[in-house]
């Protein structure tokens, strides 16, 4: 029930809520305030991928809310000698109240999710889905237009294999954003996804002029290109910094223009851009925390309206 | 059963019946219900045959041994048009028609290399949804890729 797999299990109106439930928290992720709510709950972050920030936020929010944290990593775990999801899972099951897993294989969220009786939160599983990020980027983009309907948002980088993208977009089609997706031709965003934005009602176009779309964005959302799903390092050369916003090409942009970006980023924003009125991913990575509070006492049954009068 | 076909294949006393198989694709068939190999029933099968509903069909023929329902449902991504009958001492005894439900359990493993469940170790079970029924769509439940309908044959369990 408190599952969160993909976005598709979640309807517009419970992201909305999700969305205002986390600006209510900001100032217990900021740490101003002291929020006790999930007291006496146990999250478990088991990562068998490597992360930073979602790992971290994860158990920055858990403990903001008073609850304590287990942190599990595969290397020299019982993964390491061989023991299968679905037992690692039963253990999570009896050991806490709620579980973030980031895997590396496809389908795992799910899995687990059907495994165990606790909520099962999906922090990425392989190139598949990563809908908490998607939460931290709508929750960043409605802090700063206060809507989402008819905004241009532009898309860079590596749409073929970027989850973040896959299901950034996806959501941004479900509010009626104008899409615009930049890439090189060999990381297009793949065409079932497109077919769905389509279907979805989207205005959709395809590009790979950074450039020339960057006047009438309200939002652009640089990716990294990722060295590590290139089969061969010539075909990474050919398009790895093929995209680089420095603060000379926002000349003209909107006022209220954001830039954002998952993290890490190599060189697609150089640090110039940093200390201009666009930049937000820092922000955005903040972000990450006051959504997933709200998150986190959603999937315990904790009624926030309630909690925070 | 036509006279045509009569002429190529003899009644069978007991058994099963499936008729209308799509044109060449008795040998998945075949697969799918685990006949293809090992002893089994005697089996007759006809290929290619003309037919007003198909163009072309197969037809099986399998001795004493009585399909259950279970078992013809598993045929539904295949030969959803099939019919099946029953036949007991020279007679059709009962008629079935197969059934493609909304879920498919343990019937097909998924074939992307990156699912979870790849690790034959996992216990599981395998889970396909069915997204579309004409024509025939399914999706791992898991990791949610589509399948290849054309290769669905090299991944049944």
């Amino acid at each position: 029930m408190g599952d969160l797999i993909t976005m598709d299990d979640l309807t517009n109106e419970e992201i909305i809520t999700l969305l205002d439930n986390a600006k209510k928290m900001l100032p217990a992720a900021k740490g101003d305030v002291y929020l006790p709510l999930l007291q006496g709950k146990v999250l478990a972050n088991m990562f068998f991928e490597n992360s930073t920030r979602t790992r971290m936020s994860f158990e920055t929010a858990m403990k903001r809310l008073g609850g304590e944290v287990l942190n599990f990593t595969s290397a020299g775990s019982s993964v390491a000698k061989g023991e299968t999801l679905y037992d690692t899972m039963q253990m999570v099951d009896g050991y806490s109240d709620v579980a973030v897993i980031r895997h590396p294989r496809q389908g795992a969220a799910q899995y687990s999710a059907d495994a165990v009786n606790i909520p099962i939160l999906n922090a990425g599983d392989g190139a598949g889905n990563h809908p908490t990020q998607t939460l931290l980027d709508l929750f960043t983009i409605r802090e700063s237009h206060n809507k989402f309907k008819d905004l241009n948002v532009v898309l860079v980088g590596d749409l073929r294999y970027g989850r973040t993208a896959h299901s950034l977009s996806h959501a941004l089609a479900r509010f009626n954003v104008n899409l615009t997706l930049v890439s090189p031709d060999s990381l297009k965003m793949p065409k079932e996804i497109v077919d769905d934005l389509l279907s979805l009602g989207c205005n959709v176009t395809e590009t790979d002029n950074l450039y020339e779309n960057i006047k009438e964005s309200d939002v652009i959302y640089m990716t990294r290109i990722q060295k590590e799903r290139f089969p061969d390092e010539d075909e990474y050369a050919k398009v790895s910094g093929i995209y680089k916003l420095s603060k000379i090409d926002l000349v003209g942009s909107k006022e209220n223009m954001i830039i954002m970006h998952p993290l890490p980023r190599v060189n697609e924003i150089h640090p110039s851009v940093d200390s201009t009125k666009h930049a937000r991913y820092f922000e955005q990575a903040f972000n990450g925390i006051p959504t997933r509070m709200a998150l986190l006492c959603k999937s315990l049954g904790i009624d926030i309206d309630k909690e925070v009068a | 059963m036509k006279d045509a076909e009569m002429r190529r294949v003899t009644a069978i006393c007991n058994g099963t019946v499936i008729d209308h198989i799509p044109g060449g694709k008795s040998l998945q068939v075949l697969r799918m219900l685990k006949l293809d190999s090992g002893r089994s029933n005697p089996i007759s099968l006809v290929m290619n045959v003309p037919s007003d509903k198909l163009g072309r069909k197969d037809v099986l023929k399998i001795e004493d041994r009585e399909l259950i329902q279970e078992e013809l449902d598993r045929l539904a991504i295949i030969a959803s048009e099939a019919s099946i009958a029953i036949i007991r001492n020279y007679s059709v005894a009962e008629k079935r028609k197969i059934i493609l439900s909304d879920e498919l359990v343990n019937i097909i493993k998924c074939s992307f290399s990156n699912c979870i469940t790849q690790n034959e170790r996992e216990p599981l079970p395998n889970k396909m949804v069915v997204v579309n029924k004409n024509p025939v769509e399914i999706r791992c439940f898991y990791c949610g890729k589509i399948q290849d309908n054309s290769e669905i044959t090299e991944h049944i369990i």
